[in-house]
């Protein structure tokens, strides 16, 4: 064959192309390359490197016998998620108050403040029962738990965990249809939703990506931890025993992280056996050597990178949504405030799902980001006129609960929080990754469907046990 | 004087980041697990009155453009032509990681090997012969601690003679089986022809051997068009995101 492809000249990077192809005869020489780098740099070492005890290298991998073991891994895993919430949840509760009450007391300094220069009460609405109040309340409820929960968070990804947990789930994803990355991805979004869909880049097959894409949004990211861990110790530990509340509060994130888990899952089931149609494709997964992480420099780093700038987004959004509830809550047209008007709008709909009006607008006010849902809700509430002093956690659940909230209210709120669409800066990350209107759209449908559709079972079966 | 351009490649976690934070004093979020990297962060630092812009390009195993995070690394180094490559490997890993390492040089003479964690290799007992090394594969070679800032300077110096075209590595070439190696030849010259000495002839050769069609739409895209991958560099580490 080499006759005429001596002679010949092709003129174009195509033609060129299919001389090469012609010239590889159809087959692939892929194997034959990669099998040669790896004789060069098996030769080279052998040369150039010296162990002096094979034992030693192998130690390193002692700790994954037990942290991947088929038994042990799954219960490690659930014990070290719940270990973090608990310190998360038992160091925050006082930080938290002191920051209350410390507000508080700034408080009556402002209010005597305008009394004193005799400042019109629309000012001092706008000013202080809207603005501070607001970013006070983001700031006291907000940060001591992520001031905890992200630091933890970061040592464990640094010492490196976060493979391990991958290996473990990997069996799952893999029978649910995905790519066992998948689960790397997935655990990458309980940091922020929008960087894990950009690490979707490291899996190759399209199909797999694209469900790592539609599904990421399950796990509870940053925005959304501080939700689920304040209503869980309001709401969730309510009838226990005081020595066993946080326990319980505890157990009920991990619920709330299991029911993600179970929900990625199951739509990875779904879609790979209805649009995404598709074998599991091999891969490797690196188990890299678990290292002491710098302890000091990655809490400090977790705490400026994550905690700090969460709490500067809730708070850019949440002084001016201040403004905007307290004027609109004191607006009044006709018998009720515009807010009002606007909630009662939602209501028939949001008490099916057993939420209310509020709940509803603040999950759409809060589309740029899951930072602010709860900010917008609470100022929603404290401008329709129920007016309660802020200085500790447990008023904040007056609120709630002179808004009608039980137990189930805020279980539904928690359950939407985790399945409702992606926010804002996520469903950008998706259209631009993914550059389709379609997928992008599917990616903030499939999970609203389904979170409507739990919150309504869940609040049809609780009225017909009549468990409220 | 005009900034030198520095690209960072290598495996997952081997400590590209970290190395990328030492020289930069920025922080690019670091992780003990592979693929934390996927976009590439850009940096600035001097040293010895040499301006550089260094680049983290994704850690990947290999540079077939296998998935996006392999495309991204490789069409940085293949139509950005950085000025060094500094592939970082893992010394407690070295042959695998020398796998990413020969593939490089197979694209490009302008690189310097950087062998980290050798603390780590030290305490397991692993003794790298680095005189061995860099007479076998023909290009510099620097062991580090990116963590504990341990060789730095050393990795520089070297960095800086590639950069200044004081010394200029010759790589030594895999040699393939002969037929591989047959064909290549024959493809040489017409890939010569066609795209000039703008890309590395038998690396192309061997690319279109292997069937690589995503590097022909790479190559035709107006002539290869750097823009396009500009666009993907974040600037000062990682604005993009809570």
């Amino acid at each position: 064959m080499g006759t005429p492809l001596a002679t010949e000249k092709p003129d174009s990077l195509d033609a060129l192309y299919a001389m090469a192809q012609r010239l590889a005869n159809g087959e692939s020489i892929r194997d034959e390359i990669v099998g040669d780098i790896y004789r060069a740099t098996h030769s080279i070492c052998h040369e150039a490197v010296k162990y002096e005890d094979k034992k030693r290298l192998e130690q390193t991998y002692r700790l994954d016998r037990i942290v991947t073991s088929p038994i042990w891994g799954f219960p490690i895993m659930l014990a070290i998620l719940g270990v973090v919430f608990w310190l998360t949840i038992a160091g925050a509760n006082v930080p938290s108050s002191m920051l209350a009450s410390f507000f508080g007391v700034i408080e009556d300094y402002l209010t005597a403040g305008f009394q004193a220069v005799h400042a019109p009460d629309w000012l001092y609405g706008v000013l202080v029962l809207g603005l501070y109040r607001g970013t006070s309340w983001v700031v006291s409820v907000m940060l001591p738990p992520m001031a905890i929960f992200f630091p933890i968070f970061a040592l464990l990804e640094n010492f490196g965990y976060l493979p391990r947990v991958a290996f473990n789930m990997d069996r799952l994803f893999k029978s649910s249809g995905g790519h066992g990355k998948q689960a790397l991805t997935m655990s990458m979004g309980f940091g922020c939703n929008a960087a894990a869909i950009l690490s979707t880049r490291i899996i190759e097959s399209p199909r797999e990506r694209m469900i790592a894409i539609l599904t990421n949004n399950f796990v509870p990211c940053n925005g959304r931890w501080p939700t689920l861990i304040l209503l869980a110790s309001l709401f969730m530990a309510a009838g226990v025993a005081s020595q066993y509340t946080t326990l319980v509060t505890a157990l009920v994130l991990m619920g709330m992280v299991l029911i993600g888990i179970v929900v990625t899952l199951a739509v990875s089931w779904i879609l790979s056996k209805t649009a995404l149609r598709g074998v599991p494709t091999h891969y490797t997964l690196e188990l890299p050597p678990f290292r002491k992480p710098q302890i000091l420099k990655t809490v400090l780093l977790a705490s400026k990178d994550k905690s700090l700038s969460v709490l500067n987004r809730a708070i850019i959004v949440a002084a001016p949504a201040g403004v905007i509830t307290w004027i609109l809550g004191n607006i009044t047209v006709g018998d009720a405030s515009i807010l009002a008007h606007m909630a009662s709008f939602f209501d028939p709909f949001a008490h099916a799902l057993g939420l209310d009006g509020y709940i509803i607008m603040a999950f759409l006010l809060g589309l740029p980001a899951n930072e602010i849902v709860l900010p917008i809700l609470l100022m929603g509430y404290l401008s329709s006129g129920a007016m309660v002093d802020l200085e500790s956690t447990a008023n904040i659940k007056n609120i709630f609960l002179a808004h009608g909230w039980t137990w189930l209210t805020a279980l539904n709120m928690m359950l939407f929080s985790l399945l409702h669409y992606p926010c804002g800066t996520t469903l950008f990350t998706i259209y631009k990754e993914t550059k389709s209107v379609k997928w992008t759209v599917l990616s903030a449908a499939i999970p609203l469907c389904i979170a409507i559709a739990v919150t309504y079972a869940t609040t049809q079966i609780a009225y017909a046990f009549g468990w409220v | 004087m005009m900034e030198k351009t520095i690209a960072l490649a290598g495996n997952p976690n081997t400590g590209k980041s970290t190395l990328f934070n030492a020289l930069t004093g920025l922080s690019q979020h670091t992780g003990n697990w592979a693929g934390k990297t996927v976009t590439m962060a850009a940096g600035h630092f001097e040293y010895q009155g040499q301006a550089y812009r260094i680049i983290d390009l994704p850690g990947t195993y290999s540079l077939y453009s296998n998935s996006t995070d392999e495309e991204v690394a490789r069409n940085y180094i293949i139509l950005e032509q950085p000025d060094v490559t500094v592939v970082v490997l893992d010394a407690t890993s070295l042959e695998r990681n020398l796998n990413l390492a020969l593939q490089v040089m197979e694209m490009t003479n302008r690189v310097v090997l950087c062998i980290n964690l050798i603390d780590e290799a030290m305490r397991l007992g692993v003794r790298i012969d680095v005189a061995k090394l860099q007479e076998r594969l023909g290009v510099p070679v620097a062991t580090i601690s990116a963590r504990k800032k341990i060789g730095i300077d050393g990795l520089l110096e070297k960095v800086g003679q590639v950069a200044s075209g004081q010394l200029i590595p010759e790589p030594a070439p895999i040699v393939y089986s002969r037929e591989i190696e047959e064909k290549i030849k024959m493809l040489e010259p017409h890939v010569v022809r066609l795209l000039g000495n703008r890309f590395p002839p038998r690396w192309v050769a061997l690319r279109l051997l292997d069937g690589d069609t995503d590097l022909i739409s790479t190559l035709k895209s107006p002539a290869g068009a750097p823009a396009a991958e500009a666009g993907e560099v974040m600037q000062l580490g990682n604005a993009s995101c809570h």
